[in-house]
C-alpha cells in the first residue's frame, strides 16, 4: 500500500500574469470545430470579475469529446510550421477536441466547437480551464447545453447542485447554433467552480 | 493609497503566520496558493467566494477532465526550445540552459506532454505591447518557447536569464527573475501553469507572488537549482528544475490508492 506521505509533492501553481499574450494564444486556438464542419456551433461568453466589470487578461482552455462521446487522440492542435517557425494551424480537416482563446479589452470569448457527445453518466458538457491575472491557481468549470434537460436531471455534478448555483453550468441557447456562457468570478451567481479528487 | 512594500511585507508576515498556526492545528500541508491572496492585489475581485465543488474521479470515471489532449512531433518543431535561435541576431544576456523532468506525483516520467514557456528579456522587459516598463526590448529576443517531454518525462530550453521588473502592486514593487511554465499532463485535471525563480535571489521575500506559496518546503519547489554539471564550458550556465503534477487522471484508482 503507498501513503500518501511516499507521494512527491506537486509544484504549486502561480498565476499566467498579463503578459502570456504573445505565447500561450495561438492562430486557430478558437477553431475547435474542422473547417466548414456543418455541426459546428459557437460557444461565447464573457469573463467578469467580483464588481461586474469585465477581465480583459483571461484564456480559456476547451477540453470536450466529439459528438461520438470519444476522447480525441489526435495531435496537431499547436502544429507547427518548419520553414519559418511559425504555426501551421490545424488540419481543417481533423478535431483534436482542444482549444485555447483570451479575452478581448471588454472580457469576450468565443470558440467554434463540436457538440460533445455523452461519455459515463454525465450529460454532454465541453470542460474549461480558466486562467487569469491575479488569478493565483487556474479554475475547472463546464459548459453544459440547454436543450439537454433530461439529461441534466441524471448528470451527478448538476443534481448535486442547489437551482440557482447549477444555473451558471448551463449555456444560453441563442438563434444559430450558437451558445452564450458567461463566467463570474466572484459575488452574485458567480459560477460553479470544480475540485477533482 | 498605495501600499508600500514595508505594507505587503506584513500582510506577507501574518499570511504565513496563520498558515503556521493551520499547520500547528493539525491541518494538511497547503501546496498551491489560496486563491483569496490579499498582497497580490489583483486577487481581490477574481476569486470565487463560494468553495470549490468536489468532482471525485471514481464517480464519473469517464469524465472528459481525466484524460488529456494529444500532442505530436507537429505540434513542436527542433528551435522551438531554443529561444537563442529565433532571430537573425543573438539576444542578449546571460545565456542558460533550465532542464529538468516532469513527473507524476508517484516519480514516473510523464511522456509526450507539451511544455510552454515565456518569459522578459535580459533586460526584465517582455516583448509584449502592454508592457511598459522603460527596459530595452531586444530585437534578437522573444521569450517564448515550447518543447515536447521526452520518454523519460525530459524537457530542456536554451534561453538568457531573464531579468527582474517592476509592477504595479504597491509602491517599488519588484518581481524577481522568473520564466513561466505552461504544462500538460496525462488529465485535464492535471493542467499546471507556474513560475519557475532562480536561486538566491534577494527579491523573494517582497515578492507576494512567490510567497502566495505560504508553505516554506512548496515554495522552495519553485526555485531552480544551480547545476555546474549542466553548465557548458565558454557557453552556458545550466539550472535544473524539476515538475510535479497533481490531480486525478484516468487511471488514478489503478495506480494504488483503492488498495
Amino acid at each position: 500500500m503507498t501513503t500518501a506521505d511516499a507521494l512527491l509533492p506537486p509544484t504549486p501553481s502561480q498565476t499566467v500574469g498579463p503578459f502570456y499574450g504573445y505565447a500561450l494564444p495561438f492562430p486557430g486556438g478558437p477553431d475547435i470545430a474542422p473547417a466548414g464542419h456543418v455541426g459546428a456551433l459557437t460557444v461565447h461568453g464573457v469573463v467578469l470579475d467580483g464588481r461586474g466589470a469585465p477581465v480583459p487578461d483571461a484564456l480559456l482552455e476547451i477540453w470536450g469529446p466529439g459528438p461520438d462521446g470519444r476522447v480525441p487522440a489526435t495531435t496537431g492542435t499547436f502544429r507547427r510550421d518548419e520553414t519559418h517557425g511559425g504555426f501551421l494551424g490545424r488540419h481543417p480537416g481533423e478535431f483534436t477536441g482542444f482549444g485555447r482563446v483570451a479575452t478581448d479589452r471588454e472580457g469576450r470569448w468565443a470558440v467554434r466547437t463540436l457538440r460533445p457527445g455523452t461519455r459515463g453518466s454525465a450529460a454532454p458538457y465541453l470542460g474549461v480551464c480558466l486562467f487569469a491575472r491575479g488569478l493565483l491557481h487556474h479554475l475547472f468549470t463546464r459548459v453544459y447545453f440547454p436543450d439537454d434537460t433530461t439529461a441534466h436531471a441524471d448528470d451527478p455534478l448538476l443534481a448535486s447542485l442547489p437551482a440557482r448555483r447549477r444555473a451558471t453550468l448551463i449555456a444560453r441557447a441563442e438563434p444559430g447554433s450558437s451558445y452564450r456562457f458567461d463566467i463570474r468570478l466572484q459575488g452574485e451567481d458567480e459560477t460553479v467552480f470544480l475540485e477533482f479528487r | 493609497m498605495t501600499p508600500t512594500q514595508h505594507d505587503i511585507d506584513v500582510e506577507i508576515a501574518a499570511a504565513h503566520e496563520a498558515y503556521r498556526k493551520r499547520l500547528a492545528g493539525g491541518a494538511a500541508p497547503e501546496h498551491h496558493p489560496d486563491r483569496a491572496y490579499a498582497p497580490y492585489r489583483s486577487t481581490a475581485l477574481r476569486h470565487p467566494g463560494q468553495p470549490l465543488i468536489p468532482v471525485p474521479a471514481q464517480r464519473d470515471p469517464e469524465a472528459v477532465e481525466l484524460f488529456a489532449p494529444a500532442f505530436g512531433e507537429s505540434d513542436v518543431t527542433e528551435h522551438d526550445n531554443d529561444l537563442t535561435l529565433q532571430h537573425p541576431g543573438t539576444p542578449l544576456g546571460e545565456r542558460i540552459t533550465v532542464e529538468g523532468r516532469l513527473l507524476d506525483r508517484r516519480g514516473r516520467p510523464v511522456r509526450g506532454q507539451l511544455v510552454e514557456i515565456w518569459q522578459a528579456n535580459a533586460a526584465g522587459r517582455y516583448a509584449h505591447q502592454r508592457d511598459r516598463h522603460p527596459a530595452p526590448l531586444d530585437p534578437n529576443f522573444s521569450g517564448v518557447g515550447r518543447t515536447l517531454t521526452d520518454e523519460a518525462g525530459r524537457w530542456r530550453f536554451t534561453t538568457v536569464k531573464p531579468g527582474a521588473y517592476p509592477w504595479r502592486n504597491h509602491t517599488n514593487a519588484w518581481r524577481p527573475a522568473h520564466i513561466h511554465f505552461s504544462v500538460f499532463g496525462t488529465a485535464f485535471t492535471r493542467r499546471l501553469v507556474t513560475q519557475m525563480y532562480f536561486p538566491d535571489d534577494p527579491l523573494f521575500p517582497h515578492d507576494p507572488i512567490l510567497q502566495s506559496v505560504t508553505d516554506d518546503d512548496a515554495r522552495q519547489r519553485l526555485v531552480a537549482t544551480y547545476d555546474h554539471g549542466l553548465s557548458r564550458s565558454e557557453w552556458s550556465l545550466g539550472y535544473r528544475w524539476n515538475i510535479v503534477l497533481d490531480g486525478p487522471g484516468a487511471t488514478w484508482a489503478e495506480e494504488g490508492d483503492a488498495q
